[in-house]
């Protein structure tokens, strides 16, 4: 156990594929109520970071902690962690054999051993939230990009995790869409939910963010409050992308 | 001239080819022989109930079987073919290989006479007993191949969101992936249901006693008791009528599983 109760905690991450290294020793950290937000090119090593959290994506070397929980440790019960940390994916990745409800309640039910009722309680309120109640009975096919992505996450929400990572979430929406997710999330962080969100949305780093990290080729190069990074950026290269994007 | 008229004119001469190739065929024909050995009226009415009654229910009985046992042995193999521990996988391709690389009828007459015959056992059901156990070996060696490559064709966004969520590799096995391979599998698994429909007829070749006729072996016993072929034309029709309308029921349950989802 490590002495300050942090959310999640990075020690000299590396990771390889191959020869190729991805990862390159990563010191990183989200405190317990915290947003944030990741940033950085395409192929810099951000969803590589993101799953190694919950390890599904296996570190090379380096150490994890979740709550304190070391989640590279054998003793470790790793379905128990993951149970705990909400995941979004870009490609939402519900299950489309299912319905929306059953999408919601069938983890809660096989993993966390609620009842019917409970499940569908629990299930229902965070549909309600993301804005969806009428869609309980529908296929996700039926959904639109948005609508899916705010069923994921009410998905993830129903596990009532500690901690939600999220995986560009929006990059795979329609621009018109995008703003229903956002709203969702930025509802969530200001419940006091801790959250990890790899992103090309700037506007929402800056106003939701607590932190922002910048990565290029596996590194850190640089953190801060969000503000200040994208105002007034420090390095060289995260200037250069941040005058790509912005 | 346009190019609907020319078009229209080539149809009208694949037309015209057509009938006359039927025609000629129809006047060639020797009717009178084709009539007294294929269509005997004595011999199809001597034939009747039991062709329905006895061959086409033992038929369909034997396919169910080496359908169920094979598609059980089937998912286990492609379950060890997809293990991470090594020795499951190499077990599974040897076996897969095996079978797939003899004919079925070999197998058949192996444990329907042959295994019996060198350690005394007694199959259930006798030889025909055997021979299904036989058939089973032989499909699912086929099958397992096609369920490895449906639950490879679930994508893998779906593997990581339900372990993402807490669940075991086994609980998102059977909760998530199958389900959804199950729909990928159901086209290649009607065509090995309808060739294993066909297969049952190899059955015949370790002998059957008079209640586990099946078709083939009735239309062989048809043709040796009456001096006539009629027989193989009745269970022709009958293998016809059993997996024409299976194929078309499975089309119709794809089509409906499509509109859910
Ligand atoms: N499963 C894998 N096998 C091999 N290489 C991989 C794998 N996953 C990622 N990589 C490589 O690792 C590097 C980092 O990938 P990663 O997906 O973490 O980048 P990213 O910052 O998330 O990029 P993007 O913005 O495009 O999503 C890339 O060069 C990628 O090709
Ligand atoms: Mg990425």
């Amino acid at each position: 156990m490590n002495g300050t109760q942090r959310a999640i905690e990075v020690r000299q991450l590396h990771k390889y594929f191959g020869d190729n290294e991805v990862l390159k020793g990563i010191d990183f950290h989200v405190d317990a109520g915290q947003v944030v937000c990741v940033i950085g090119p395409s192929g810099s090593g951000k969803s590589t970071l993101l799953r190694c959290v919950n390890r599904l994506e296996e570190p090379t070397s380096g150490q994890i902690f979740v709550e304190g929980v070391d989640i590279c440790d054998d003793e470790t019960d790793l379905d128990k962690v993951r149970s705990r940390i909400g995941m979004v994916f870009q490609q939402f990745n519900l299950f489309p054999h299912m319905t929306v409800l059953d999408n919601l309640t069938v983890a809660q039910r096989k993993v966390r051993r609620r009842s019917k009722s409970e499940a569908v309680e629990v299930a229902r309120k965070n549909l309600a939230k993301v804005g969806l109640a009428e869609k309980e009975n529908a296929y996700p096919a039926h959904l639109s990009g948005g609508q899916q992505q705010r069923v994921a996450i009410a998905r993830a929400l129903s596990m009532n995790p500690d901690m939600m990572l999220f995986d560009e979430p929006t990059s795979a929406l329609d621009p018109e869409l995008v703003g229903d997710v956002l709203d969702v999330m930025r509802q969530l962080a200001e419940e006091g939910m801790t959250m990890m969100v790899v992103t090309h949305e700037m506007g929402f780093a800056r106003e939701v963010g607590d932190k922002l990290v910048f990565m290029d080729g596996g590194v850190i190069v640089e953190e801060g409050d969000p503000h200040e990074v994208l105002a007034n950026p420090q390095h060289e290269r995260t200037q250069r992308f941040l005058s790509k994007v912005l | 001239m346009k190019r609907s008229q020319r078009r229209r004119l080539t149809h009208l001469s694949l037309y015209g080819v057509l009938i006359v190739i039927v025609l000629a065929v129809a006047f060639t024909a020797d009717w009178h022989t084709v009539k007294v050995n294929f269509f005997d009226g004595d011999t199809w009415k001597a034939l009747w109930p039991d062709i329905v009654t006895k061959g086409a229910k033992n038929t369909i009985w034997y396919t169910a079987i080496a359908f169920a046992g094979g598609l059980t042995l089937a998912l286990v193999l492609a379950l060890m073919k997809l293990s991470p521990i090594l020795g499951y996988r190499w077990i599974a391709t040897g076996y897969i290989e095996f079978f797939r690389g003899l004919p079925a009828l070999v197998v058949i007459i192996f444990m329907g006479l042959g295994v019996p015959l060198a350690f005394g056992w007694s199959p259930p059901g006798g030889p025909v007993g055997g021979g299904l156990i036989g058939l089973i070996m032989v499909s699912s060696a086929y099958m397992a191949e096609t369920l490895r490559a449906g639950i490879q064709a679930v994508p893998k966004g779906q593997t990581e969101a339900a372990r993402s969520l807490g669940m075991s590799s086994a609980r998102t096995m059977v909760t998530v992936v199958l389900p959804q391979a199950v729909r990928i599998v159901i086209p290649p698994l009607t065509n090995e249901f309808v060739l294993l429909v066909k297969d049952t007829a190899l059955l015949s070749a370790v002998g059957m006693q008079d209640n586990q006729l099946d078709l083939t072996a009735l239309g062989q016993n048809g043709l040796n008791t009456y001096a006539n072929p009629s027989p193989l034309l009745a269970i022709a029709l009958m293998y016809l009528a059993i997996a024409l309308p299976l194929t078309r029921l499975v089309a119709w349950m794809e089509k409906r599983q499509q509109r859910a989802r």
